[in-house]
């Protein structure tokens, strides 16, 4: 197999990195790809719900982030910037997607009405206590995938990928609170969402 | 317990606040107020319950990793090949 072997330890730290970058250093191009490629692909997947939309993406987004360096200005953290760039190649995408097909039965998240709990019933599951079942985890798939674009981008950068709120409302420029009301809309309408499927349901003990 | 009981002022005024409450970015005040209110309202009970396991059941979701030959189309798109000494 044809090895990368690009070596990641190269430059120091991100401030090296970025100088490099910034002095247009193609080395250091393939490296910040090597490095954060990986996380990229991650959001734009969960984000697209596609693997080659999200190849799609993600490519939209390098050669973006490669063309702008100059852009980023290092207040935020060099994943940060690149969350931003991979979140607005992907919600532009899906911008184009849905002018094709609209979709009418994606949830409208429209006055706090729709975020009454309607599920009331107690879920026997255990998190972090039983392996995922692989019929659960395309139930959580499917339910991230049916959020409208805004609440599924926060959401999957906050839950998902684990940034920080701060991190996150960075990459969807919007402030801390923005990001934490779509959070918590997108949490709800999943609650609601997967009680269809484990309120009420013993879940069988991974072995 | 039905949606008619559920559906009454303090448990709408507080679930604004359920997300902050479970990351534990909310006020002393404002969690003591919750949960005096849960342990009289098992809807919100259920409800707290639940929104922290379905937080909790992302963060298990495992994350694909990015296949080989996706990233090596990256780095062709790129024109970069050459910089990770591929071959
Ligand atoms: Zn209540």
């Amino acid at each position: 197999m044809a090895g990368l072997t690009i070596d990641l330890n190269l430059y120091a730290d991100e401030a090296t990195l970025i100088d490099a970058l910034l002095a247009g250093d193609k080395h250091a191009c393939a490296c910040m790809v090597r490095q954060h490629g990986g996380q990229m692909y991650a959001v734009a997947l969960r984000i697209m719900g596609d693997p080659d939309e999200a190849e799609d993406v993600v490519q939209d987004a390098f050669i973006s982030a490669c063309g702008k360096v100059a852009s980023f200005e290092g207040r935020s953290k060099l994943s940060t910037w690149l969350y931003r760039i991979t979140t607005n190649a992907a919600l532009m995408r899906l911008r184009k997607r849905r002018d094709d097909t609209v979709s009418l039965d994606e949830p409208q998240v429209g006055d706090d009405g729709d975020l009454l709990p309607r599920q009331l019933g107690d879920w026997e599951i255990d998190p972090g206590r039983q392996a995922l079942s692989s019929e659960l985890r395309q139930e959580m798939e499917a339910a991230v995938e049916s959020l409208p674009p805004s609440l599924r981008a926060a959401f999957v950068l906050r839950d998902i990928q684990g940034l920080s709120t701060q991190e996150a409302a960075e990459a969807l420029e919007i402030s801390e609170t923005a990001l934490k009301v779509r959070l918590h809309r997108a949490r709800l309408a999943l609650r609601e969402r997967l009680a269809g499927y484990l309120a009420g349901q013993p879940q069988e003990m991974a072995p | 317990m039905n949606d008619h009981d559920h559906d009454h002022g303090e448990c709408r005024q507080l679930l604004k606040d359920l997300s902050d409450y479970i990351d534990g970015d909310l006020d002393e005040t404002l969690c003591v107020e919750i949960e005096r209110h849960m342990n009289d309202c098992d809807n919100c009970r259920v409800v707290v319950d639940t929104l922290r396991k379905t937080v909790l059941l992302y963060h298990d979701l495992p994350a694909e990793p990015m296949p080989v030959e996706v990233e090596a189309r990256l780095l062709k798109c790129l024109d970069l090949e050459a910089f990770v000494g591929a071959n």
